[in-house]
């Protein structure tokens, strides 16, 4: 498969962004996002120094390059060349990351809830959570935040109307059909399920955090004991 | 070897160009609002462009020398004093152990830029050390410049002083009103979902004069105006660049800045030159701007000439 489909838009005078698909489509797929983590690699080998930064989304690609070390027609010319050569797509590509959730009616407020609207036991809703193999699609928001999706249909929930003003680091989370481990206490308004204790950003180990975007993360059900052993904190909400 | 913080003013800011290559674990770049008027300061030191400066936003640092070195006062039109007697922007000037140095509040621009010679010391985190409050990340602990804080630097006895011509310095939105009326134009490259806009929701935008509000800050400048209406306001989240201008569903234009998020799910008419951009942070609420669009090798002839202006601009040379 190529990525000739892609299509480069101007971003600003020194970025180009490649969307991959049809950029007006809400629709997220695997195989668009193990386009994106194949061509991140192609960009990263052929633009050398030549590269500021790339920022990978769900279906897109914001290139920022350095005009003082090429020319924007250059920087257009390399990405054109890199999305028309033939990859290897594997949508198992990426390294598979298991992290384990202490999912919790009391530290996860929402838990009951979704299990209430989905008509589904609490046992019932931990389970599908943790069987779904998530895809890393994007990393943003604040350091470390990592956009995993999708959800099952049936927890996916919509955003709360009144946003926490304090979400605690580690609190795992769902926002339409997208999941999240909060990397810091921050305001948030997702619907909280549990909590991680794998820290999602460490600023003094390498590398800062457990995935990167092309990842694949698996959540793996922890009773309290164990998540207190793993080094978890509790919190009152 | 230090300046102590004898004052913070409102914002005080450790900065330097920005972190680069960081984005793929969501940290934003950070640095200079005003890039061109700290270039200015660390060459007036003959420092290297990304030495360690200090952003003050509206004014309002003291600071007291606890070396010898030289200093200078870049951007927003200020009162400066050392000792208590006045001292030029846009200059070098020596200071001595016990030395006192008070910035006034910013009359006009927003934002100075207070370089040392040599630069402050201030160890890197993720490769730089510009000061992202939203993420605590850089300067001292990632937090603003409070009271007491020691900015170490290097003892420096001699150096040659120079200063930037008045004639050559900005003027900030005081510059006289275009043929439209608009105190600055900001120059924009359509992009993004430029498509997705209507032909007479463009034409609005280009022709309409836009205010700046006091709803701004490091991580994007809200202006008031004409309102943009983008047909779809459901998108996927993408990366967002320096100079984006996000609309949202009030049609009320945001142009992002150097905190701003590394990706994010508003349509976007463009973005705004980064020369521009820094213009931009210097203007106060109420200031008026319109946008012209520019296309790829307009931007890339501006930037170049630009760059050739400002190493071709001869300083004066100060005696002591």
């Amino acid at each position: 498969m190529s990525t000739k489909q892609a299509h480069i838009e101007i971003a600003s005078e020194n970025s180009y962004m490649v969307y991959f698909g049809d950029p007006d489509s809400l629709h997220i797929s695997p195989v668009v996002s193990a386009a994106i983590a194949a061509s991140c690699e192609q960009i990263k080998q052929h633009f050398g120094n030549r590269l500021i930064d790339l920022v990978a989304s769900y279906a897109s690609l914001l290139v920022i390059y350095d005009t003082t070390q090429c020319d924007h027609l250059w920087a257009k010319k390399a990405l054109r060349s890199i999305l028309n050569a033939p990859k290897k797509l594997n949508q198992d590509s990426g390294q598979l990351v298991r992290m384990p959730v202490f999912y919790s009616p009391k530290y996860g407020p929402e838990l009951s809830l979704l299990a209430q609207n989905a008509g589904l036991s609490v046992a019932q809703v931990i389970a599908i959570h943790s069987a779904t193999e998530y895809r890393v699609y994007a990393i943003g928001f604040a350091p470390g935040f990592a956009y995993l999706g999708e959800v099952d249909e049936r927890l996916a929930a919509p955003r709360l109307a009144t946003p926490r003003v304090k979400v605690p680091a580690g609190a795992v989370a769902i926002a339409d059909r997208q999941t999240a481990v909060y990397p810091a206490s921050s305001p948030g308004g997702w619907n909280l399920i549990g909590l991680c204790p794998t820290p999602m950003f460490n600023a003094a180990k390498q590398p800062h955090m457990p995935v990167s975007v092309g990842d694949r993360v698996q959540f793996d059900p922890i009773d309290e004991q164990q998540y207190l052993a793993m080094g978890g904190q509790l919190h009152e909400l | 070897m230090s300046f102590k913080v004898l004052q913070p003013g409102l914002l005080s800011l450790i900065q330097d160009l920005g972190r680069f290559g960081q984005h793929d674990i969501g940290l934003t770049t950070g640095g200079p609002l005003d890039s061109e008027a700290f270039l200015w300061a660390n060459r007036l030191l003959h420092n290297t462009p990304n030495a360690c400066a200090i952003e003050v936003s509206f004014g309002g640092l003291q600071l007291l020398a606890q070396t010898d070195s030289y200093f200078c006062v870049t951007g927003a039109h200020l009162n400066l004093t050392i000792n208590g007697v006045n001292k030029a922007l846009w200059s070098s000037h020596k200071v001595v152990n016990g030395d006192e140095i008070k910035l006034g509040y910013s009359s006009h621009g927003c934002r100075s830029y207070v370089g040392v010679a040599g630069g402050f010391n201030i160890s890197p985190s993720f490769g730089s050390s510009a000061t992202v409050m939203r993420e605590k990340v850089g300067g001292l602990n990632g937090a603003k410049l409070a009271t007491n804080d020691s900015l170490p630097c290097t003892e420096i006895t001699t150096l040659l002083r120079q200063a930037l011509p008045e004639a050559h310095w900005p003027l900030y939105g005081q510059e006289g009103t275009d043929k439209n009326g608009a105190d600055t134009v900001l120059r924009l490259l359509p992009g993004y979902q430029h498509h997705q806009f209507d032909p007479v929701t463009k034409a609005r935008f280009f022709h309409g004069q836009y205010a700046v509000t006091d709803r701004s800050d490091r991580m994007g400048m809200r202006l008031e105006g004409p309102a943009v209406s983008c047909p779809s306001q459901q998108m996927l989240s993408e990366g967002i660049c320096l100079g984006a201008v996000q609309v949202p569903a009030d049609g009320q234009p945001i142009v992002l800045l150097n905190d701003r998020q590394t990706i994010g799910g508003y349509p976007k008419i463009g973005a705004v030159m980064a020369r521009d951009t820094a213009r931009l942070a210097q203007l106060r609420p109420g200031d008026t701007l319109r946008f012209e669009a520019v296309d790829l090798h307009q931007a890339h002839t501006i930037n170049t000439l630009a760059q050739l202006k400002f190493d071709a601009t001869a300083l004066l040379q100060l005696k002591d």
